[in-house]
Formats: C-alpha cells, sequence, structure tokens
C-alpha cells in the first residue's frame, strides 16, 4: 500500500499538479523497465537518458522497495563478541542511488535536499518515533547506511550525469549481483534556482525469472511440497549414488 | 561460471561449488565419515548464509547417508529395533531443534549459536584425532590388549530393560532415547548427520558391537535428516535444492575416488590430516568470535 501511495504521489508530482507555478518540460526514460534475475545474474547497469527544454541542474535518484530493516549491534560478552542490540529502521529502501549533474550541495539549500531525499544523509528510514532522537539514533542511522554500501546497495558517492547541449542528459545505474528484486522508482527531477520544478517517475521491476523464480516461490507458497520434493531428490541421488558404486 | 542460488539468494561460482562437494566427498570416502562438520562452515565462509547453509547440508546428509545405509544393510550390519529407539529419541530432538531453530533466528542469534556449537564440537573432535593419531603414531608396534565387552555401572540400573537381540544387548531403552534426541538437536542446529558424535556414544555408552555401528547410526541419520529437512523446509524455507544437488554430484564423484584412494594411503598420517584440518576450521570459526569485528553493526533479514 505503502510503495502504490508514494507511486502515486510521484505520478502527481509528475503530472505537474505538485508544482503548479513553474514547470519544465522532462521527459526522461530508462534503457530496461523489466530486469530479470536468472541463474547466470551478475549485476547490470541500466541507462537513464531524457531530455528537458529548459537548462537546470538534473538529479536521478533509484529507490528500492521500502522493507522493515532490523540492525544488530555486538558488544563484547566474556570474551565474544555477541549480538546485544537491535533496531529496527520501519522504512529503509532496499536500495539508494543517486546521481547529479553537479555536487548536491551546490545544486539546492539542505532543507531541500532533505525535502526530497537528495543523498544518503537525508533518507527517511522510519525510526521508531519514542527513539527517533539523540546521538545513539543517529549511530544507528549511519551504521544502517554503512552497511548497505558496504554491500553495494546504497551509492557511496552521487554518481555523475553527463548534459548534452543544455537538453540532454544521460547517468548509468549500477545494479549489482546482490540487487533485492521488487518494483523500484527511477525518479528524474529538474532543479532550477535551487528549487525543484519538474520530475518524472518511471518504473522500473527487478524481478527473478526462470527456474530460479519458480523455486523460490515455490518453497515459500508451498513449503511442504517443496520439503516432501528435496528429501525425495535426495533419497533418489543417494541410491543412485549407491548403485553407481555397487557397479564398481 | 557464476550460479545464482535460489533460496541463498547469492551467485557463487559452479565449479567452487562442485569442487567443495567433491573434497568434502573424497574425504569421506577415505575416513568412511559424512563429513556434513566440515561442509558446513566451509559453506558459510564462501558467503552462503548459515541458515540455509545448515537445512541444505542436512539434505545433503541424506544422499550420502542413504548410499552408505544400503551397502551396510545388504550385510546385515543394522540393528533395526536400537535404531528404531535411537529414532524416536531422533525425531523428538530434531524437532525441539528446528523450532529452537526459528526461535533463535528471530532473535538474531542462530549465526552465534552455529558458530559456538560448530567450535565447540569441531574443537573437541579434531583435538581427539590428534592425540589418537599422534598415539597411533608413536605406538604403532604395541599390542591391544582386549577389554571387557562392556562394563556394568549405573546406566544399567535404569528402568525399561530391552532386549536388542541383533546388538546382544540388555539395557534401558532410555538410553538410547536420550542419545537419539541429543543428536537430533545437534543434526537440525548444525546441519550434520552427527556420525562422529553418534558412533563413538553407541560403542562406548551403549556398548554395542562395532560392525553394527555404523549401519545402525546411517538408519537413524537418514530419517532424522528427513525430518530435519522438511521441517528446515516448512518453518524456515531455508532448503536450497539447487545448492544441495551441485555439493551432492560433486559429492558422489568425491567419495568414488575417496574410498579407492583410503585403500592405499596410510591410514595414520592421514587421520592426522584431518585432525588438523577439523582443528583449523574450529580456529577459524573462533576467530570470528573472538576477533573485535570491524563493523560491530551488522543488517538483519530484512522483512
Amino acid at each position: 500500500m505503502k510503495a502504490l501511495r508514494s507511486l502515486l504521489l510521484c505520478g502527481l508530482i509528475a503530472a505537474g499538479l505538485v508544482f503548479p507555478a513553474r514547470s519544465a518540460s522532462l521527459v526522461a526514460d530508462l534503457s530496461n523497465h523489466l530486469v530479470a534475475i536468472t541463474s547466470g545474474f551478475v549485476g547490470v547497469d541500466v541507462l537513464l537518458f531524457g531530455t528537458v527544454d529548459e537548462p537546470g541542474d538534473i538529479v536521478v535518484v533509484v529507490r528500492g522497495p521500502e522493507r522493515a530493516q532490523p540492525v544488530l549491534r555486538k558488544s563484547n560478552v566474556a570474551g565474544l563478541w555477541i549480538n546485544t542490540a537491535r533496531m529496527t529502521f520501519e522504512s529503509a529502501p532496499a536500495f539508494y542511488f543517486i546521481a547529479s549533474n553537479r555536487p548536491l550541495e551546490e545544486i539546492a539549500e539542505p532543507s531541500v535536499l532533505s525535502a526530497n531525499q537528495f543523498g544518503v544523509a537525508h533518507l527517511q528510514l522510519g525510526l521508531p518515533p519514542g527513539r527517533a532522537g539523540g546521538r545513539a539514533a543517529q549511530e544507528w542511522r549511519e551504521a544502517l547506511i554503512r552497511n548497505k554500501q558496504r554491500q553495494g546497495l546504497y551509492v557511496r558517492e552521487p554518481a555523475g550525469i553527463s548534459i548534452l547541449g543544455q537538453r540532454l542528459f544521460r547517468t548509468s545505474v549500477h545494479l549489482p549481483s546482490n540487487v533485492p528484486p521488487g518494483l523500484y522508482r527511477a525518479e528524474t527531477y529538474v532543479l532550477q534556482d535551487g528549487q525543484v520544478v519538474a520530475a518524472q517517475t518511471t518504473p522500473l521491476s527487478i524481478s527473478k525469472l526462470g527456474m530460479e523464480a519458480d523455486l523460490f516461490s515455490f518453497a515459500h507458497e508451498q513449503p511442504a511440497a517443496y520439503g516432501a520434493i528435496a528429501v525425495l531428490a535426495a533419497l533418489m541421488a543417494g541410491w543412485l549414488a549407491h548403485l553407481l558404486f555397487r557397479r564398481n | 561460471m557464476q550460479i545464482y542460488l535460489p533460496i541463498a539468494e547469492v551467485s557463487v561460482n559452479v565449479f567452487l561449488l562442485l569442487g567443495l562437494g567433491g573434497i568434502i566427498g573424497f574425504l569421506s570416502g577415505v575416513f568412511g565419515v559424512g563429513g556434513g562438520f566440515l561442509m558446513t562452515p566451509l559453506l558459510i565462509f564462501i558467503g552462503i548464509p548459515p541458515p540455509v547453509a545448515v537445512a541444505t547440508q542436512a539434505n545433503n546428509v541424506i544422499a550420502s547417508s542413504v548410499s552408505g545405509c544400503f551397502s551396510q544393510w545388504s550385510r546385515g550390519n543394522v540393528d533395526f529395533k536400537m535404531g528404531l529407539i535411537l529414532l524416536v529419541g531422533g525425531f523428538a530432538g530434531s524437532t525441539i531443534g528446528v523450532a529452537l531453530f526459528s526461535l533463535l533466528q528471530s532473535l538474531g542469534q542462530i549465526d552465534l549459536v552455529i558458530n559456538l556449537s560448530y567450535v565447540v564440537l569441531l574443537g573437541t573432535v579434531g583435538t581427539l584425532m590428534l592425540i589418537e593419531g599422534a598415539r597411533a603414531l608413536l605406538m604403532r608396534r604395541r599390542k591391544v590388549t582386549a577389554g571387557k565387552l562392556h562394563t556394568h555401572n549405573w546406566l544399567h540400573g535404569l528402568p525399561l530393560k530391552t532386549r536388542f537381540r541383533q546388538s546382544r544387548l540388555y539395557i534401558s531403552a532410555l538410553l538410547p532415547f536420550t542419545i537419539g534426541f541429543g543428536v537430533g538437536v545437534l543434526s537440525a542446529i548444525m546441519g550434520v548427520g552427527g556420525a562422529f558424535v553418534l558412533v563413538p556414544l553407541m560403542i562406548y555408552l551403549l556398548g554395542m558391537p562395532t560392525a553394527i555401528v555404523v549401519g545402525t547410526s546411517l538408519f537413524q541419520i537418514i530419517f532424522v535428516s528427513i525430518n530435519v529437512t522438511f521441517l528446515h523446509a516448512i518453518q524456515n524455507q531455508t532448503v536450497d535444492v539447487v545448492l544441495a544437488l551441485l555439493l551432492t554430484v560433486g559429492g558422489v564423484i568425491g567419495a568414488q575416488y575417496g574410498s579407492r584412494a583410503g585403500a592405499k594411503l596410510p591410514g595414520e598420517a592421514l587421520r592426522l590430516l584431518l585432525g588438523i584440518l577439523i582443528l583449523a576450521v574450529a580456529v577459524r570459526l573462533s576467530l570470528e568470535l573472538i576477533v573485535p569485528p570491524e563493523d560491530i553493526y551488522s543488517l538483519g533479514t530484512p522483512s
């Protein structure tokens, strides 16, 4: 539901309803709307390109589906490093990528960056209300971002966008091999004088396809049948091995 | 060549998995051990999530113990009555073990418990093998004196005494039940068959004849690992059939060569080597617990 609502909101933004005062005409698209995770998947680069009719700054954000993400903290208990504390962020995007044609802080004021969640520092991760303040909360937040960056799922530094003749722009979005499946959003923003004047959202679906997808959904939807088949396959394999051994 | 494992959700090199299965299969062929206790830690080292490594290895144990049990059965080396009582205990133990596994997983402590269990078990087994191997090398000439078949102690005062004809034993049924239970719990949490715990207990605690021990333990292990695999599939959805298949293929081929090589190689030196290998894995696992982590924060499974 939440994803649907934010998609709808982005649709409104795209339709220009939210920014009626000024508008620039923007068209953007992805080279690929469906990324299939198959057995040989090692990651992929998706090209985002588009055109804008007025000069301005371009910011591209690609976000994965939002999920509840627990973060664990270890401490030393009797000589062993053990997870002793946990904090769950209610709505952390599974993937976050941002690109801009020049450094974000040159494009807009921090308040604008924050309102649009431009940059990992401005991501809204959904900390439980009672625990959202203070230095500890900041540490948990940084820990989540740092770990996600280490996995290659959050961008470390904003990527670049090349602009041709003030009209055409393009950037390449790298999706690593461990990219979680789900419905992604590629958001393209045009900023003039530090304000968003146009935006467009393009959906990007990342899904497992082929045998892998079938096995995964089978294992989760009919676990008893899946377990029975796994057991039977192993019994067969053992029996076959026995026959092979005996022949030799 | 990379392959995407559907349940583990990671890309791994096919030949790495086949090779791993082959090496463990080779070792199990040479030493006549299951090898699950080495496979699960190795799978974790190459980046398979520990819960998937454990459940998938349990699936793998079925295949390797079925082929072993067939050949023991054909030689009449299975005590079915003893096996059944071990099995009843094993079912109870593994069912509770899988439930415990789910609970620990939701608490975020399952990796720790898997790791600790392996450090303790591999550390003990590795040390014993080293001592045993060193002693065998040093005292090769010494003649073994035959001891009593078994000694009487308080264990023989337990109720529910039962006669096990094939094992030539008259002991309390509670003993095999308890042993089966304990090994069942181990099997559920560590994904091992448990032969390396079960076999010594059956020989030294129950006093079973050695010839019957292997077949009977395999009989119990087959059904307990079926239970473990099935329950992990239902409760945790962590059995990866693609991973299991690759490991089994490698394992079958490796075991072929292993059992041939085992006949030619010097047994005592090999045993010493296996002991060192097991200890090395235990040390590597314990370092993860002792050395301060690079980042004390880590991510849990998202929902």
